[in-house]
C-alpha cells in the first residue's frame, strides 16, 4: 500500500483522542508531584539568588550567572530533573495503565497498536515538553530578573541571551524526546522500571568515559552537543577529573547531526515500543 | 461449515490456550450463532479466556478463530463489529461516565457530534443518563457495570461479549439489563454471556455453552444440551396415588438409576438414563391402576445439565 493511500486522516483524529484521554492523567496526578518540584526547584534557587542580589544591592555578573545556568543546565536538569522526570511519565504510560488494569479499553477499540504507541508517546511528550519547557523559561527569567531592563535588553538582543533561551528550550524540547522513548520502552519491556532506570542512569553518566561510537548511543552525547554555552573552564579546568569527563564532549556532533541522531535514536526505540505492543497481551493475572 | 456461515458466526477451531504451563481452554471447537449465548462454568473454567481469545486480548496457543468472519488480530476491523464488557472494574482515572465513553468512541475516529450521540444514546439505553456527568469513582457497583456495558455497546456492534454482565446489579436492574440483552438479540446481535450464577442464563439464553476446567463438555440449545449427555440420568417427577407400587414397577427396568418418594408421599422422583422407554413404561403403568396426576421433567434447565456433566461440587461453586 502506497503512503497516500494510509488511513492519515483517521490515524491523526485517533491520536488526537488518545491525546485528549492520556493529558488529563500525565498533567494532573498527585502522584506526579515530584516531577513538577524536580521541574521548578531551579526556579526557586535562582528566584532566591536574584532576591539576595537585589537585598545586597550587588551589581551582577552576567557572565558569572550565565555559567551558573549552563552547569545546573547540564549537571542537575538534564541529567537529574528531566532524566527522573521523563521516568515518572513515560514509564507509566503503559506500565501505568497494566497496574491500573485499564489498557484494555484501548485494545478493544479499531486502534492499531503503533497508533497507539504514537499517540501515547506524544501524549507523554506533550506533558513532558510543557513542564520542562515552562521551566527553562522560568529559570532564565529568575536568574537574569536582578538585572537593569537596559543590561536585560542588551544581553538579550545583542548578547546571545535569546539564542541562548531558544537553545536551551530546544534542548530541553529533545531531551524529553529521547528520554522519553526511551523510558516509554522500558515501561513496555521490564515490569520493574527500577532496573532499566538505573542501567540508564549509569549508562548515560559513564558516557564520557565510553569509545567514541558508543557514546553515539546515548541520549545525553547529542543533548551536550546541541548545548548552547560550554561549561565555566574553571569546573572542566582538569580536564582529567570527573567533572570535565561528565560535561566535555571531546568530539561533539554538530547540530545537525545531533538533531538528527536523536531523531533517529527516537524512531528506533519506538518502532522496537510498537512491536512489543502488537504482541503484548492483556493479562492482569485473573480468569 | 462454508465461509457465508462463517461470516454470521463466532467460530473457534480446535482452539487451545495456555499460560505458561497453565490451562486456559483446551481443544475447543464451536461455533456460536446469533441470539444470546451463555458460557457457563465455575471460576477457572475458561470462561473469560475464551471471551479474551475472542477479542484479541490474548493470542491461541493453537486453533484458529473467527469472529463474523474477521481475525481477533485485526482490531481494526474486528472492533467495529465486536463490543467487549470485560470483568474488570476498573477505569481511567477522573473521568465522568459520560467523558468515559464518549473519548473511547473518538478512538474510532468519529467526529465530536457523532460520538456525542452515540455515547448519549449508549447511556440512556442502560438507564444511566441522569449520573451520566458524575465521576466513576462515585457511582455503585452496579452503575459501574452499566456504564462499562454503555461503553461496550456504544459503537452499535454486531456481537456484545459480555463478561459476567449481571454481577453487582440489584434486581430491577438486573431485569432492565436483562431485558436489554433479549433486544439486542431480537435485532439480530450475537449476545455472548458469562455466568457462573447459572439461574440467571438459564433463563435468558438462546444457547449455553458449558465449561470445565478448560474444556467445553457441552454446546447448543438447552433442550438439545440435553439431548447430547443421553447416557446422563434424567430426572423426571411424578405424581400418583400409590407411589410404592408406582417405584417397585419401575424399579425392574434396567435403565432406571433412582426412585425416591416424595417426602410429601405424593409422588416419585425418577431418575432415568432412557427417559423414552421410561415415558413409555409410564403408559403400561397407568393402565395397571396407578393414578398418574402428572409427569414433568424436573432438570431441564442449565444447572442440572450442569451439575450432571461436571458434578454438584462444581456447580454450586
Amino acid at each position: 500500500m502506497s503512503l497516500r493511500r494510509l488511513p492519515w486522516a483517521l490515524w491523526r483524529a485517533q491520536i488526537l483522542a488518545i491525546l485528549r484521554l492520556e493529558v488529563r492523567k500525565t498533567f494532573f496526578t498527585r502522584r506526579g508531584f515530584w516531577i513538577y518540584f524536580l521541574a521548578f526547584a531551579p526556579v526557586l534557587l535562582y528566584a532566591f539568588h536574584s532576591f539576595v542580589q537585589l537585598k545586597a544591592g550587588r551589581p551582577g555578573d552576567l557572565g558569572e550567572d550565565t555559567h551558573t545556568f549552563a552547569a545546573v543546565f547540564q549537571f542537575f536538569y538534564l541529567r537529574v530533573a528531566i532524566f527522573f522526570g521523563c521516568v515518572g511519565i513515560f514509564v507509566n504510560l503503559f506500565r501505568g495503565e497494566v497496574v491500573e488494569k485499564s489498557l484494555h479499553y484501548y485494545f478493544l477499540a479499531p486502534l492499531r497498536r503503533e497508533v497507539l504507541v504514537v499517540g501515547k508517546f506524544l501524549s507523554g511528550l506533550l506533558a513532558a515538553a510543557v513542564i520542562f519547557g515552562f521551566s527553562t523559561f522560568l529559570q532564565f527569567v529568575a536568574l537574569y530578573c536582578h538585572f537593569s531592563s537596559n543590561t536585560i535588553q542588551e544581553f538579550l538582543y545583542h548578547g546571545h541571551g535569546l539564542e541562548q533561551l531558544t537553545g536551551y528550550l530546544g534542548v530541553t524540547l529533545l531531551a524529553c524526546v529521547g528520554y522519553g522513548s526511551v523510558f516509554l520502552a522500558a515501561g513496555l519491556l521490564f515490569r520493574n522500571p527500577l532496573i532499566p532506570t538505573l542501567v540508564v542512569l549509569v549508562w548515560e553518566a559513564v558516557n564520557g568515559f565510553l569509545p567514541a561510537l558508543l557514546q553515539k548511543l546515548s541520549v545525553i552525547f547529542y543533548l551536550k552537543s546541541l548545548c548552547p554555552v560550554g561549561i565555566s573552564e574553571s569546573v572542566t579546568a582538569d580536564r582529567g577529573s570527573l567533572l570535565a569527563l561528565i560535561a566535555v564532549n571531546p568530539t561533539p556532533a554538530s547540530p545537525a547531526a545531533a538533531i538528527l541522531g536523536l531523531l533517529i535514536l527516537c524512531v528506533a526505540v519506538l518502532a522496537i515500543s510498537s512491536l512489543q505492543v502488537r504482541r503484548m497481551q492483556i493479562d492482569y493475572g485473573t480468569d | 461449515m462454508s465461509g457465508q456461515q462463517a461470516d454470521q458466526r463466532i467460530v473457534f477451531e480446535d482452539v487451545s490456550k495456555f499460560y505458561g504451563e497453565v490451562l486456559g481452554v483446551n481443544r475447543v471447537s464451536i461455533s456460536i450463532p446469533a441470539g444470546i449465548t451463555s458460557l457457563v462454568g465455575p471460576n477457572g473454567s475458561g470462561k473469560t479466556t475464551l471471551m479474551n481469545l475472542m477479542t484479541g486480548l490474548v493470542r491461541p496457543t493453537r486453533g484458529r478463530i473467527s469472529v463474523l468472519g474477521i481475525p481477533p488480530d485485526d482490531p481494526e476491523r474486528l472492533f467495529h463489529t465486536v463490543g467487549y464488557c470485560t470483568q474488570f472494574d476498573s477505569f481511567p482515572k477522573g473521568l465522568t461516565g459520560y467523558q468515559f465513553v464518549y473519548s473511547y468512541l473518538r478512538l474510532f475516529g468519529h467526529p465530536h457530534l457523532v460520538a456525542d450521540r452515540l455515547a448519549t444514546q449508549a447511556i440512556e439505553r442502560v438507564n444511566l443518563a441522569e449520573a451520566a456527568h458524575r465521576q466513576i469513582a462515585g457511582y455503585s457497583k452496579g452503575m459501574r457495570q452499566r456504564i462499562k456495558l454503555a461503553q461496550a455497546m456504544s459503537h452499535q456492534p454486531s456481537a456484545l461479549v459480555l463478561d459476567e454482565p449481571l454481577n453487582g446489579l440489584d434486581p430491577l436492574i438486573r431485569a432492565e439489563t436483562i431485558a436489554l440483552f433479549r433486544s439486542l438479540a431480537q435485532e439480530g446481535r450475537h449476545v455472548v454471556i458469562s455466568s457462573h450464577v447459572l439461574h440467571e442464563v438459564d433463563a435468558i439464553s438462546d444457547q449455553v455453552v458449558l465449561l470445565s476446567n478448560g474444556y467445553v463438555v457441552a454446546e447448543g440449545q438447552i433442550h438439545g444440551v440435553r439431548e447430547e449427555i443421553r447416557e446422563h440420568p434424567m430426572q423426571i417427577l411424578v405424581r400418583c396415588n400409590k407411589p410404592g407400587d408406582f417405584a417397585s414397577r419401575v424399579f425392574q427396568q434396567d435403565y432406571l438409576v433412582e426412585a425416591r418418594i416424595l417426602p410429601d408421599g405424593q409422588g416419585v422422583l425418577v431418575k432415568t438414563r432412557d427417559a423414552d422407554s421410561f415415558y413409555l413404561l409410564l403408559n403400561r403403568i397407568a393402565q395397571s391402576g396407578i393414578n398418574i396426576e402428572s409427569v414433568a421433567p424436573a432438570d431441564d434447565d442449565v444447572l442440572s445439565v450442569y451439575e450432571y456433566l461436571i458434578g454438584t461440587e462444581e456447580s454450586t461453586k
